[in-house]
């Protein structure tokens, strides 16, 4: 029985949400947000079983309907993967508690509940999947839930922002699919197992990997083709913009990072793997000082987002030569998209708190609000220290691996972008986390809509995310344990 | 799990689970916080003398120790002499401070969030003290940098966000320095643990001299900032708009401290004889002795008593950076003893600061006249401490500053005489006008005639642990020759018996 149950776990960890979605609509008002937190309940301790097992016993590979490739569909999950979806699991479950409280028993919400579940089951199948076509589809599947939570609210910002962000999904993804044809066309398989030992350098593989990598990079929001990132994690409701700067920018970033340390070599294409490093050094010089002129907490929120990004893809020139100071790499730029996942979402569900509070998410209004709300402020700060890559915190093991990379690997001027990142990350952290504490905090009062105090639920689920973030800085050791388990041979490092 | 490490969790663990019990009881609930945290405060005070007396009764070299793993070099505490000092100087302080500020903070606002965010700094400290490798004190460092900044712009007047902006203009690049430097030393020579006689690889010199010399420069920038090393010192004045407790347990004990702390650590027990070889621990002796005299110049200027104090404490951490630096065991067991002497006096001072603003509303030097009529114990307390800072003997600072200078002595450096000279001589101009004026300067009509009648002269919440440290001060001035005492710890420390 319970051996059954380990080799059903990645088709459960899809089935449960996208059995729950249609559940959630039809059941409609009333019963959508419990059989939502009954799937959310499920799932997350079938991803962290899924964890348990892949560290015990491995890799998982698993063949919907016993039909193994090139025919059938195949599921994989290796330490990455596994990682991946726990981290879904955790700030799904957390968003999910949220949104209870969040969106009530409000009519114009109740799509909500479906879409988020469809979303969650979207993003585990993507994370689980063994071929470059299914991460197509589950790609589009992410990003057509996405763009409908996005314009969930039907304000007009938001719907704009929707149309922007769904204009460029879609480039995103032609792009991707005409890469994965020339693949298929050259080597003859989608299979990623597959295409490790026969793709080549050649033109179709360069052509067919630079349109994946063009068009992933549209969908993660990478510097400069950010652009329909901000107005959309920043018009969405706060539980959709959690969702999205946590998980859904980190779907497009798996694929890349399956394409380009696991499938292609990256010394069979020189160059490239330094030109996404520029561009995410570029990513958090500009994300940064964009978030330190905002006026709105959501609005530097979303920049942080641009910026965490960049950290993301130090990780393709610095695994790119191999050996241990790849494996450092492999480790800090996952482990940061984790805690960046914890620590963001925490975010974004404080500065909800606020926006439901009072009304406004202006920066200058939030003085004194360590008084007002302050568990609420000590989530965002706590999410803060995370972020600005300072010790205890996941962020501040993630920055650890890539400065020990970059000295590593004799590229030390990645380092230096890490280092004065995370001070920058300081500058706009503080401008917003500095006023929590001034007396003067007549900006707040002036509002008439302050129901406080912050529900409980909503200030622990904030809370909660960001406390997850500090302790990963401090018991991270099964993680990393976990994120090495099947890591790709050039990052697998040496052992000793 | 052995007693001694029960104890090492606990020293470091207490303090932070007070903080998670003073936020959780929140505002209004005020006797239950401070139960709390003053039970908080005593098992950490139990915790931190079994500590001791675990490093006491260590053989060398094998130190109790716990841990849990983390990136190939883990997380770890443990308990040796020099760690002992330090964590027993801030937890025995930190309880001490506790009673001071429930008296101080009596008729503040947002006390949960203070308290909470002062317990985490002291468990920080602590932290710092019984770290086994360089990566967990960097953790516990960092922790530390952060969890002051809300107790530096407590106030929330613009004076303290400017002053909290400032703190943390010097401390987060400060934080990004060290953070590189301890990447780049811990891939070029493995995991870098502290032990006694310095852990680096005597070949590392002269394969990779330097980046040697650059990682250290790195860590001293880090540290530096702390220890309010010239030219990086401009925070500590500054940050003096924090509440009277801040000032005293923290910038002049905890935090600055645990700069020099950490300084003391990578002189001695990371380069150890590397330093010299380099030749980087010459430099950082010439820069403290800059700072000394420089700290002591810039006192001079000063009329808000509390910018005097963070002027003089400036200075006199540069005595503990430069006893260090110094390539004397005598000089270092000065310097290490110093860190203890000048806790208790200095906390004594800006405890005085915090007592007369509250009780008279004098802030000013030149408002002192006649204060010693008011306020008689207060002030005797804060001469007898002035006097200690001076190196009058038998106060505590003497016996530091006489080792100091045996050790400039032993290790041929006499400049390091001259410095100290010229420093005590300033010292005593920028204390004992305060002095004179206290006792000698005709007071003010309502000083006159004492404390109110039928009244003592202050809250006793924050005059009798002002007494309290001012003995503590002269205790370990007249005792150090005993076996238990700062001087003596510090000579064991640094491998030299006391010639007394």
């Amino acid at each position: 029985m319970g051996d059954w149950v380990t080799q059903q776990l990645p088709a459960l960890l899809i089935l449960v949400p996208f059995t729950a979605a249609p559940f959630a609509y039809l059941l409609g008002a009333g019963y959508d947000r419990q059989t939502a937190l009954l799937s959310a309940a499920l799932t997350q301790p079938l991803a962290a079983f899924l964890a348990l097992t892949v560290v015990q016993e491995g890799p998982v590979r698993y063949a919907i309907g016993g039909w193994g490739g090139p025919l059938g569909i195949e599921l994989a999950a290796d330490g990455f993967s596994a990682t991946m979806v726990l981290v879904t699991s955790v700030v799904g479950l957390l968003v999910t508690v949220y949104g209870l409280r969040y969106f009530g028993d409000l009519e114009r919400y109740r799509f909500f509940w479906p879409l988020w579940l469809f979303l969650w089951g979207s993003l585990n199948a993507l994370f689980l999947s063994a071929d470059i076509f299914n991460l197509y589809v589950c790609l589009e599947l992410v990003s057509m839930s996405a763009v409908a939570l996005v314009g969930l609210t039907l304000r007009r910002e938001a719907l704009v922002a929707a149309m922007r962000y769904m204009l460029a999904a879609i480039l995103g993804s032609l792009f991707y699919l005409l890469g994965v044809a020339l693949f298929y066309g050259a080597f003859g398989s989608v299979d990623m197992a597959t295409l490790r030992e026969t793709v080549r350098p050649d033109v179709a593989g360069q052509a067919g990997l630079a349109l994946m990598t063009a068009g992933l990079v549209l969908k993660t929001a990478l510097f400069p083709l950010h652009f329909w990132l901000p107005p959309a994690h920043s018009n969405a409701a706060s539980p959709v913009s959690a969702v999205l700067s946590a998980l859904v920018v980190k779907g497009s970033f798996f694929i890349l990072v399956r394409l380009w340390i696991d499938v292609a070599q990256p010394e069979a294409f020189p160059g490239a793997s330094v030109v996404l490093g520029v561009l995410g050094s570029s990513a958090i010089v500009w994300g940064s000082v964009q978030a330190l002129r905002q006026e709105r907490l959501k609005m530097l929120v979303a920049y942080s987002t641009v910026a965490q990004i960049g950290y993301l893809f130090l990780l393709f020139p610095l695994a790119s030569g191999g050996g241990q100071a790849a494996s450092d790499a492999w480790v800090g730029g996952i482990f940061h998209a984790v805690s960046h996942a914890l620590a963001k979402s925490a975010m974004f569900l404080a500065a909800g708190i606020v926006l439901a509070r009072f009304g406004h998410d202006r920066l200058e209004g939030l003085g004194g609000l360590s008084r007002r709300a302050p568990v609420t402020a000590m989530a965002f700060g706590l999410a803060g220290v995370t972020m600005m890559g300072l010790p205890p915190s996941g962020g501040f093991i993630a920055k650890w691996q890539l400065i020990k990379a970059s000295i590593g690997s004799g590229q030390w001027w990645w380092a230096v972008v890490v280092v004065a990142g995370g001070l920058l990350a300081a500058a706009y952290m503080f401008r917003v986390v500095g006023p929590f504490f001034a007396r003067e905090a007549e900006d707040l009062d002036d509002s008439d809509l302050d129901p406080g105090p912050s529900p409980v639920t909503m200030d622990g689920a904030a809370l909660a995310l960001a406390l997850g973030a500090l302790v990963l800085g401090v018991a991270g050791q099964p993680l990393i344990d976990l994120i090495m388990v099947g890591a790709p041979a050039l990052v697998a490092g040496v052992t000793p | 799990m052995s007693w001694e490490g029960a104890a090492l969790l606990m020293a470091v663990v207490a303090p932070f689970a007070t903080a998670v019990g003073i936020f959780a009881l929140g505002e209004a609930r005020e006797r239950a916080r401070s139960a709390v945290n003053l039970i908080g405060a005593a098992v950490t005070v139990v915790a931190v003398l079994a500590c001791a007396t675990a490093a006491w009764s260590a053989e060398p070299g094998r130190h109790a120790a716990v841990g849990i793993d983390l990136l190939d070099i883990g997380f770890g505490l443990k308990a040796d002499m020099l760690g002992a000092l330090f964590a027993v100087v801030a937890g025995v302080l930190w309880l001490i401070t506790t009673v001071y500020a429930t008296g101080y903070m009596s008729h503040a606002s947002d006390r949960a969030r203070f308290f909470g965010f002062f317990s985490i700094c002291v468990g920080s400290a602590i932290g710092i003290a019984l770290s086994k490798n360089l990566l967990t004190f960097f953790v516990f460092y960092e922790t530390l940098t952060l969890a002051t900044y809300p107790l530096v712009v407590h106030s929330g007047t613009p004076a303290a966000l400017r002053g909290g902006r400032t703190y943390l203009m010097y401390a987060l690049p400060a934080g990004g320095a060290l953070a590189a430097g301890v990447v780049w030393l811990n891939l070029l020579a493995g995991p870098v643990e502290f032990a006694a006689g310095g852990s680096l690889d005597p070949a590392l010199a002269a394969s990779h001299p330097t980046a040697l010399v650059v990682i250290f420069a790195l860590l001293m920038l880090g540290l530096g900032v702390k220890a309010a090393l010239f030219p990086v010192h401009g925070w500590l004045p500054a940050a003096m708009v924090a509440p009277a407790p801040v000032s005293s347990l923290l910038h002049a004990v905890a935090v600055v401290k645990a700069g020099v702390f950490g300084i003391a650590r990578v002189v001695l027990e990371v380069y150890g004889p590397l330093g010299p070889e380099l030749g980087v621990t010459q430099l950082l002796a010439a820069l403290a002795g800059f700072t000394i005299i420089f700290g002591s110049v810039r006192a001079l200027a000063q009329d808000d008593l509390k910018k005097r104090l963070a002027f003089s404490t400036v200075a006199q951490l540069s005595y503990i950076t430069l006893g260090v630096a110094l390539a004397s065991p005598i000089a270092i067991a000065g310097g290490l003893a110093h860190l203890a002497h000048h806790a208790a006096m200095k906390i004594t001072m800006f405890f005085t600061a915090g007592a007369v603003a509250e009780e008279v509303k004098a802030y000013r030097v030149s408002e002192f006249d006649g204060l010693g009529r008011r306020m008689p114990l207060t002030m005797a307390a804060f001469s007898l401490a002035a006097l200690g800072i001076v190196g009058v003997p038998p106060v505590a600072g003497f016996a530091s500053k006489w080792l100091l200078g045996v050790g400039a002595v032993d290790a041929g450096t006499w400049w390091v005489i001259a410095v100290l000279g010229v420093s005590s001589v300033l010292n005593a101009a920028y204390f004992f006008p305060i002095i004179h004026r206290a006792w000698f300067r005709e007071p003010k009509a309502e000083w006159a005639g004492g404390p109110p009648t039928g009244q003592p002269e202050g809250d006793l919440r924050m005059v009798v642990p002002l007494v309290v440290t001012s003995l503590l001060g002269l205790a370990m001035g007249l005792m150090a020759g005993a076996d238990l005492s700062p001087a003596s710890w510090a000579s064991a420390v640094a491998g030299w018996g006391l010639p007394w």
